[in-house]
Protein backbone atom coordinates (compact mmCIF):
# COMPACT_ATOMS: atom_id res chain seq x y z
CA UNK A 1 0.00 0.00 0.00
CA UNK A 2 3.03 2.03 0.59
CA UNK A 3 4.24 1.93 -2.61
CA UNK A 4 1.11 2.59 -3.93
CA UNK A 5 -0.19 5.58 -2.28
CA UNK A 6 3.69 7.06 -3.12
CA UNK A 7 3.53 6.29 -6.76
CA UNK A 8 0.09 8.45 -6.89
CA UNK A 9 1.43 11.61 -5.44
CA UNK A 10 3.88 12.18 -8.26
CA UNK A 11 1.52 12.35 -11.14
CA UNK A 12 -1.19 14.86 -9.22
CA UNK A 13 -1.83 17.09 -11.57
CA UNK A 14 -1.34 20.70 -12.05
CA UNK A 15 -2.33 22.26 -9.08
CA UNK A 16 -4.24 24.93 -7.70
CA UNK A 17 -3.51 26.65 -11.51
CA UNK A 18 -5.51 23.67 -13.09
CA UNK A 19 -8.22 23.95 -10.13
CA UNK A 20 -8.65 27.66 -11.28
CA UNK A 21 -8.55 27.05 -14.88
CA UNK A 22 -11.25 24.47 -14.87
CA UNK A 23 -13.74 26.25 -12.36
CA UNK A 24 -13.40 29.31 -15.25
CA UNK A 25 -14.10 26.51 -17.68
CA UNK A 26 -16.90 25.00 -15.78
CA UNK A 27 -18.44 28.71 -15.19
CA UNK A 28 -18.87 30.14 -18.75
CA UNK A 29 -20.26 26.47 -19.87
CA UNK A 30 -23.01 27.31 -17.17
CA UNK A 31 -23.48 31.18 -18.58
CA UNK A 32 -23.71 30.22 -21.91
CA UNK A 33 -26.30 27.05 -21.10
CA UNK A 34 -28.15 29.64 -18.93
CA UNK A 35 -28.18 32.18 -22.21
CA UNK A 36 -29.03 29.74 -24.63
CA UNK A 37 -32.05 28.59 -22.78
CA UNK A 38 -33.01 32.83 -21.97
CA UNK A 39 -32.95 32.69 -25.99
CA UNK A 40 -34.71 29.34 -26.41
CA UNK A 41 -37.76 30.97 -24.63
CA UNK A 42 -39.42 32.95 -27.52
CA UNK A 43 -38.87 30.52 -30.10
CA UNK A 44 -41.85 28.52 -31.43
CA UNK A 45 -42.66 24.93 -29.95
CA UNK A 46 -42.06 23.05 -33.02
CA UNK A 47 -38.94 25.15 -34.85
CA UNK A 48 -35.89 23.45 -36.19
CA UNK A 49 -33.53 26.23 -34.62
CA UNK A 50 -35.17 25.69 -30.89
CA UNK A 51 -34.18 21.71 -31.88
CA UNK A 52 -30.54 22.64 -32.61
CA UNK A 53 -30.13 24.73 -29.63
CA UNK A 54 -31.60 21.82 -27.33
CA UNK A 55 -29.03 19.60 -29.19
CA UNK A 56 -26.53 22.34 -28.37
CA UNK A 57 -26.99 22.60 -24.64
CA UNK A 58 -26.55 18.90 -24.27
CA UNK A 59 -23.17 19.24 -26.23
CA UNK A 60 -22.20 21.95 -23.43
CA UNK A 61 -23.58 19.66 -20.87
CA UNK A 62 -21.13 16.39 -21.61
CA UNK A 63 -18.35 18.78 -22.21
CA UNK A 64 -19.23 19.93 -18.21
CA UNK A 65 -19.47 16.22 -17.37
CA UNK A 66 -15.99 15.67 -19.00
CA UNK A 67 -14.40 18.67 -17.10
CA UNK A 68 -15.75 17.71 -13.88
CA UNK A 69 -15.12 13.98 -14.02
CA UNK A 70 -11.25 14.51 -15.75
CA UNK A 71 -10.07 17.22 -13.81
CA UNK A 72 -12.22 17.61 -10.52
CA UNK A 73 -12.59 13.77 -9.79
CA UNK A 74 -9.06 13.39 -11.70
CA UNK A 75 -9.51 10.71 -13.46
CA UNK A 76 -7.48 12.32 -16.68
CA UNK A 77 -4.49 11.96 -14.20
CA UNK A 78 -4.80 7.67 -13.48
CA UNK A 79 -3.55 5.06 -15.30
CA UNK A 80 -5.17 3.80 -18.59
CA UNK A 81 -6.05 0.56 -17.15
CA UNK A 82 -8.41 2.01 -14.34
CA UNK A 83 -9.50 4.83 -17.22
CA UNK A 84 -10.67 2.24 -19.50
CA UNK A 85 -12.32 0.06 -16.98
CA UNK A 86 -14.74 2.75 -15.81
CA UNK A 87 -15.24 4.61 -19.60
CA UNK A 88 -15.75 1.50 -21.22
CA UNK A 89 -19.04 -0.16 -19.29
CA UNK A 90 -20.24 4.14 -19.52
CA UNK A 91 -20.28 3.38 -23.18
CA UNK A 92 -23.92 1.18 -22.81
CA UNK A 93 -25.29 4.40 -22.51
CA UNK A 94 -25.00 5.11 -26.17
CA UNK A 95 -27.33 2.25 -27.06
CA UNK A 96 -29.46 2.66 -24.04
CA UNK A 97 -30.50 6.57 -24.75
CA UNK A 98 -31.03 5.89 -28.51
CA UNK A 99 -32.83 2.60 -27.85
CA UNK A 100 -35.18 3.56 -25.09
CA UNK A 101 -36.02 7.19 -26.82
CA UNK A 102 -36.41 5.42 -30.33
CA UNK A 103 -38.91 3.54 -28.44
CA UNK A 104 -40.79 6.35 -26.69
CA UNK A 105 -41.16 8.28 -29.87
CA UNK A 106 -42.41 5.62 -32.02
CA UNK A 107 -44.99 4.55 -29.22
CA UNK A 108 -46.27 8.59 -29.61
CA UNK A 109 -46.91 7.84 -33.14
CA UNK A 110 -48.25 4.57 -32.95
CA UNK A 111 -51.14 5.88 -30.36
CA UNK A 112 -51.71 8.69 -32.33
CA UNK A 113 -52.00 6.41 -35.35
CA UNK A 114 -54.73 4.13 -33.81
CA UNK A 115 -55.74 5.33 -30.90
CA UNK A 116 -58.18 8.59 -32.25
CA UNK A 117 -59.81 9.57 -28.75
CA UNK A 118 -56.19 10.15 -27.10
CA UNK A 119 -55.14 12.21 -30.00
CA UNK A 120 -58.11 13.93 -29.52
CA UNK A 121 -57.94 14.56 -25.64
CA UNK A 122 -54.35 15.58 -26.18
CA UNK A 123 -55.92 18.64 -28.32
CA UNK A 124 -58.22 20.52 -26.19
CA UNK A 125 -57.34 23.33 -24.65
CA UNK A 126 -57.99 24.18 -21.02
CA UNK A 127 -58.38 26.89 -18.51
CA UNK A 128 -55.04 27.61 -17.04
CA UNK A 129 -56.45 27.24 -12.75
CA UNK A 130 -54.94 30.29 -10.78
CA UNK A 131 -54.24 28.70 -7.09
CA UNK A 132 -53.77 30.98 -4.26
CA UNK A 133 -52.28 29.91 -1.43
CA UNK A 134 -55.45 29.72 0.71
CA UNK A 135 -57.53 27.90 -1.47
CA UNK A 136 -55.47 24.68 -1.02
CA UNK A 137 -58.59 22.63 -0.08
CA UNK A 138 -60.58 23.77 -2.36
CA UNK A 139 -58.59 22.91 -5.41
CA UNK A 140 -58.79 19.35 -4.83
CA UNK A 141 -62.00 19.13 -7.07
CA UNK A 142 -60.71 20.34 -10.62
CA UNK A 143 -57.80 18.27 -9.71
CA UNK A 144 -60.07 15.00 -10.10
CA UNK A 145 -62.24 16.47 -12.85
CA UNK A 146 -58.78 16.55 -14.90
CA UNK A 147 -58.05 12.58 -14.15
CA UNK A 148 -61.25 12.09 -16.05
CA UNK A 149 -60.19 13.60 -19.13
CA UNK A 150 -57.15 12.26 -19.63
CA UNK B 1 9.68 -26.44 5.85
CA UNK B 2 12.98 -24.42 5.69
CA UNK B 3 13.33 -25.44 1.90
CA UNK B 4 9.97 -23.82 0.99
CA UNK B 5 10.95 -20.79 2.54
CA UNK B 6 13.79 -20.38 1.22
CA UNK B 7 11.86 -21.04 -1.96
CA UNK B 8 9.32 -18.80 -1.25
CA UNK B 9 12.11 -15.92 -0.35
CA UNK B 10 13.44 -16.99 -3.45
CA UNK B 11 11.01 -15.72 -5.39
CA UNK B 12 10.01 -13.10 -3.73
CA UNK B 13 13.61 -11.53 -4.39
CA UNK B 14 13.47 -12.48 -7.80
CA UNK B 15 9.83 -10.75 -8.61
CA UNK B 16 10.93 -7.66 -6.85
CA UNK B 17 14.02 -7.38 -8.85
CA UNK B 18 12.11 -7.54 -12.07
CA UNK B 19 10.04 -5.19 -11.11
CA UNK B 20 12.18 -2.56 -10.02
CA UNK B 21 14.49 -2.73 -13.17
CA UNK B 22 13.50 -4.26 -15.96
CA UNK B 23 10.35 -3.10 -17.00
CA UNK B 24 8.90 -0.64 -15.27
CA UNK B 25 6.23 0.23 -17.99
CA UNK B 26 4.34 -3.37 -17.78
CA UNK B 27 1.72 -2.89 -15.41
CA UNK B 28 0.57 -6.11 -15.38
CA UNK B 29 4.20 -7.83 -14.79
CA UNK B 30 3.28 -8.18 -11.05
CA UNK B 31 4.79 -6.78 -8.27
CA UNK B 32 2.84 -3.25 -8.09
CA UNK B 33 -0.83 -2.39 -8.02
CA UNK B 34 -2.09 -2.32 -12.28
CA UNK B 35 -4.57 0.73 -11.56
CA UNK B 36 -2.17 2.32 -9.66
CA UNK B 37 -4.83 3.43 -6.90
CA UNK B 38 -5.80 2.64 -3.22
CA UNK B 39 -8.20 -0.58 -2.87
CA UNK B 40 -11.08 1.90 -1.23
CA UNK B 41 -10.85 4.97 -4.10
CA UNK B 42 -10.76 2.15 -6.54
CA UNK B 43 -14.37 0.47 -5.15
CA UNK B 44 -15.47 4.20 -4.58
CA UNK B 45 -14.81 4.63 -8.31
CA UNK B 46 -16.67 1.59 -9.08
CA UNK B 47 -19.85 2.35 -6.84
CA UNK B 48 -20.28 5.96 -8.38
CA UNK B 49 -20.25 3.95 -11.97
CA UNK B 50 -23.37 1.92 -10.60
CA UNK B 51 -24.88 5.05 -9.31
CA UNK B 52 -24.33 6.49 -12.25
CA UNK B 53 -26.14 4.19 -13.95
CA UNK B 54 -29.06 4.27 -11.57
CA UNK B 55 -29.46 7.92 -12.26
CA UNK B 56 -28.80 7.48 -15.78
CA UNK B 57 -31.70 4.86 -15.71
CA UNK B 58 -34.00 7.14 -13.78
CA UNK B 59 -33.19 10.12 -16.41
CA UNK B 60 -33.85 7.98 -19.76
CA UNK B 61 -37.08 6.96 -18.05
CA UNK B 62 -37.87 10.28 -17.38
CA UNK B 63 -36.89 11.06 -21.77
CA UNK B 64 -38.80 7.99 -23.11
CA UNK B 65 -42.34 9.05 -21.49
CA UNK B 66 -41.40 12.44 -22.28
CA UNK B 67 -40.66 11.23 -25.92
CA UNK B 68 -44.27 9.51 -26.14
CA UNK B 69 -46.57 12.68 -24.62
CA UNK B 70 -48.01 14.54 -26.97
CA UNK B 71 -47.04 17.80 -24.71
CA UNK B 72 -45.38 18.46 -21.83
CA UNK B 73 -45.27 21.95 -19.27
CA UNK B 74 -42.98 24.49 -19.86
CA UNK B 75 -40.04 24.92 -17.33
CA UNK B 76 -40.16 28.62 -17.40
CA UNK B 77 -43.75 28.36 -16.50
CA UNK B 78 -43.00 26.24 -14.04
CA UNK B 79 -40.03 27.37 -12.44
CA UNK B 80 -40.64 31.15 -12.75
CA UNK B 81 -40.55 31.62 -8.85
CA UNK B 82 -37.84 33.15 -6.54
CA UNK B 83 -38.02 33.04 -2.94
CA UNK B 84 -38.68 36.97 -1.51
CA UNK B 85 -39.87 37.94 -4.64
CA UNK B 86 -43.61 39.21 -5.16
CA UNK B 87 -46.05 36.75 -5.72
CA UNK B 88 -46.26 36.06 -9.59
CA UNK B 89 -43.21 37.50 -10.08
CA UNK B 90 -41.92 35.67 -14.50
CA UNK B 91 -38.19 34.99 -13.49
CA UNK B 92 -37.66 31.86 -14.98
CA UNK B 93 -33.98 30.02 -14.81
CA UNK B 94 -32.89 32.54 -12.42
CA UNK B 95 -33.12 30.54 -8.75
CA UNK B 96 -32.10 27.14 -10.73
CA UNK B 97 -28.86 28.64 -11.69
CA UNK B 98 -27.88 30.25 -8.23
CA UNK B 99 -28.47 26.59 -7.34
CA UNK B 100 -26.20 25.83 -9.96
CA UNK B 101 -23.33 27.66 -9.01
CA UNK B 102 -23.58 27.10 -5.58
CA UNK B 103 -23.01 23.22 -6.09
CA UNK B 104 -20.27 24.07 -8.86
CA UNK B 105 -18.15 26.36 -5.96
CA UNK B 106 -19.23 23.70 -3.49
CA UNK B 107 -16.94 21.06 -6.12
CA UNK B 108 -14.09 23.75 -5.92
CA UNK B 109 -13.93 23.74 -2.47
CA UNK B 110 -13.59 20.27 -2.12
CA UNK B 111 -10.80 20.00 -5.10
CA UNK B 112 -9.07 22.38 -2.71
CA UNK B 113 -9.36 20.71 0.17
CA UNK B 114 -8.00 17.20 -1.40
CA UNK B 115 -4.97 19.25 -2.92
CA UNK B 116 -4.38 20.79 0.53
CA UNK B 117 -4.77 17.30 1.45
CA UNK B 118 -1.88 15.89 -0.90
CA UNK B 119 0.53 18.97 0.57
CA UNK B 120 -0.67 17.47 4.27
CA UNK B 121 -1.54 21.10 5.49
CA UNK B 122 -5.01 20.14 7.62
CA UNK B 123 -5.34 23.76 7.82
CA UNK B 124 -6.74 24.14 4.77
CA UNK B 125 -8.48 21.15 4.69
CA UNK B 126 -10.45 22.25 7.41
CA UNK B 127 -11.18 25.38 6.14
CA UNK B 128 -12.17 24.11 2.37
CA UNK B 129 -14.01 21.47 4.04
CA UNK B 130 -16.20 24.03 6.26
CA UNK B 131 -17.18 25.58 2.68
CA UNK B 132 -17.69 22.66 0.74
CA UNK B 133 -20.34 21.78 3.65
CA UNK B 134 -21.86 24.91 3.74
CA UNK B 135 -22.36 25.20 0.28
CA UNK B 136 -24.46 21.58 0.62
CA UNK B 137 -26.45 22.98 3.20
CA UNK B 138 -27.08 26.15 1.24
CA UNK B 139 -28.11 23.77 -1.70
CA UNK B 140 -30.40 21.61 0.45
CA UNK B 141 -32.06 25.03 1.15
CA UNK B 142 -32.29 26.15 -1.93
CA UNK B 143 -33.86 22.75 -2.91
CA UNK B 144 -36.49 22.70 0.38
CA UNK B 145 -37.72 25.69 -0.51
CA UNK B 146 -38.32 25.38 -3.96
CA UNK B 147 -39.78 21.64 -2.98
CA UNK B 148 -42.10 23.84 -0.60
CA UNK B 149 -43.37 26.17 -3.68
CA UNK B 150 -44.02 24.23 -5.61
CA UNK B 151 -46.33 21.77 -3.06
CA UNK B 152 -47.74 25.37 -2.19
CA UNK B 153 -48.99 25.70 -6.11
CA UNK B 154 -50.52 22.45 -5.66
CA UNK B 155 -47.62 19.80 -7.09
CA UNK B 156 -46.82 16.96 -5.88
CA UNK B 157 -46.67 12.81 -6.42
CA UNK B 158 -49.66 12.36 -8.67
CA UNK B 159 -51.11 15.74 -8.70
CA UNK B 160 -49.52 18.19 -11.29
CA UNK B 161 -51.42 22.19 -11.42
CA UNK B 162 -49.35 22.99 -14.49
CA UNK B 163 -50.89 22.90 -18.22
CA UNK B 164 -48.59 21.44 -21.14
CA UNK B 165 -46.92 24.18 -23.34
CA UNK B 166 -49.34 24.71 -25.80
CA UNK B 167 -52.47 25.01 -23.05
CA UNK B 168 -53.54 21.46 -22.97
CA UNK B 169 -53.98 19.37 -20.03
CA UNK B 170 -50.93 17.66 -18.53
CA UNK B 171 -50.40 14.19 -17.23
CA UNK B 172 -48.96 13.71 -13.71
CA UNK B 173 -45.77 12.46 -15.23
CA UNK B 174 -44.21 15.66 -14.94
CA UNK B 175 -44.39 16.35 -11.08
CA UNK B 176 -43.86 12.48 -10.82
CA UNK B 177 -40.55 12.49 -12.38
CA UNK B 178 -39.48 15.55 -10.98
CA UNK B 179 -39.73 15.13 -7.44
CA UNK B 180 -38.35 11.04 -7.58
CA UNK B 181 -35.60 12.38 -9.23
CA UNK B 182 -34.56 15.49 -7.84
CA UNK B 183 -35.45 13.77 -4.72
CA UNK B 184 -32.97 11.66 -5.13
CA UNK B 185 -30.69 13.67 -6.17
CA UNK B 186 -31.16 15.59 -3.23
CA UNK B 187 -30.60 12.75 -0.38
CA UNK B 188 -27.34 12.21 -2.67
CA UNK B 189 -26.54 15.89 -1.50
CA UNK B 190 -27.63 14.89 2.12
CA UNK B 191 -25.57 11.95 2.17
CA UNK B 192 -22.39 13.43 0.83
CA UNK B 193 -22.88 16.93 3.21
CA UNK B 194 -23.22 14.02 5.93
CA UNK B 195 -20.29 12.22 4.87
CA UNK B 196 -17.80 15.55 4.72
CA UNK B 197 -18.49 16.10 8.30
CA UNK B 198 -17.56 13.23 9.20
CA UNK B 199 -14.33 14.13 7.51
CA UNK B 200 -14.12 17.23 8.98
CA UNK B 201 -14.28 15.95 12.70
CA UNK B 202 -11.70 13.22 11.74
CA UNK B 203 -9.28 15.34 10.38
CA UNK B 204 -10.16 17.81 13.28
CA UNK B 205 -9.05 14.72 15.54
CA UNK B 206 -6.07 14.06 13.72
CA UNK B 207 -6.63 10.81 12.10
CA UNK B 208 -5.20 11.58 9.24
CA UNK B 209 -2.32 13.28 10.27
CA UNK B 210 -1.24 9.76 12.21
CA UNK B 211 -2.39 7.99 9.53
CA UNK B 212 0.35 9.97 7.23
CA UNK B 213 -2.21 10.90 4.49
CA UNK B 214 -5.58 12.54 3.39
CA UNK B 215 -6.74 9.15 1.07
CA UNK B 216 -10.44 9.31 2.88
CA UNK B 217 -10.24 12.88 1.97
CA UNK B 218 -10.10 11.70 -1.80
CA UNK B 219 -12.90 9.47 -1.61
CA UNK B 220 -15.16 11.44 0.05
CA UNK B 221 -14.46 13.97 -2.68
CA UNK B 222 -15.08 11.48 -5.74
CA UNK B 223 -18.56 11.11 -3.95
CA UNK B 224 -19.17 14.84 -3.57
CA UNK B 225 -17.89 15.80 -7.38
CA UNK B 226 -20.66 13.01 -8.11
CA UNK B 227 -22.98 14.79 -6.63
CA UNK B 228 -22.29 17.72 -9.20
CA UNK B 229 -21.82 15.84 -12.31
CA UNK B 230 -25.27 14.45 -11.86
CA UNK B 231 -26.66 17.72 -11.02
CA UNK B 232 -25.35 19.02 -14.25
CA UNK B 233 -27.67 16.60 -15.76
CA UNK B 234 -30.77 16.88 -14.18
CA UNK B 235 -30.40 21.00 -14.71
CA UNK B 236 -30.22 20.16 -18.68
CA UNK B 237 -32.91 17.91 -18.56
CA UNK B 238 -35.27 19.43 -16.25
CA UNK B 239 -34.79 23.41 -16.11
CA UNK B 240 -33.24 23.91 -19.89
CA UNK B 241 -34.43 21.69 -22.32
Amino acid sequence: MEHTIAAHEEHSGGGVKEIVRVTVILSVLTVVELALGFWMMGMPLESGLRLAVKGTIVILMLAKAFYIVGYFMHLKHEVKNLIMTIVVPLCLFIWFIIAFLYDGNSFKNLRNTYDPYKKEVSTIKVEKKEVKHEEKKTEAAPVEEKKVVE
Amino acid sequence: MNTSQYFCNEILDYNMSTSTTVTPTKLWGGGKSPFNVEYGKLMMWYFLMSDAFTFGAFLISYGTIRFSSNGWPDPNEVFKSFPFAPEGVHAPLVFVSIMTFILIISSVTMVLAVHAGHNMDKKRVVKNLILTILGGIAFLSCQAWEWNHLHSEGAWWGSNPFLNHDGTASSTNFTNYFFTITGFHGFHVFSGVIINIIMLIMTLMDKFEKRGHYLMIEKAGLYWHFVDLVWVFVFTCFYLI
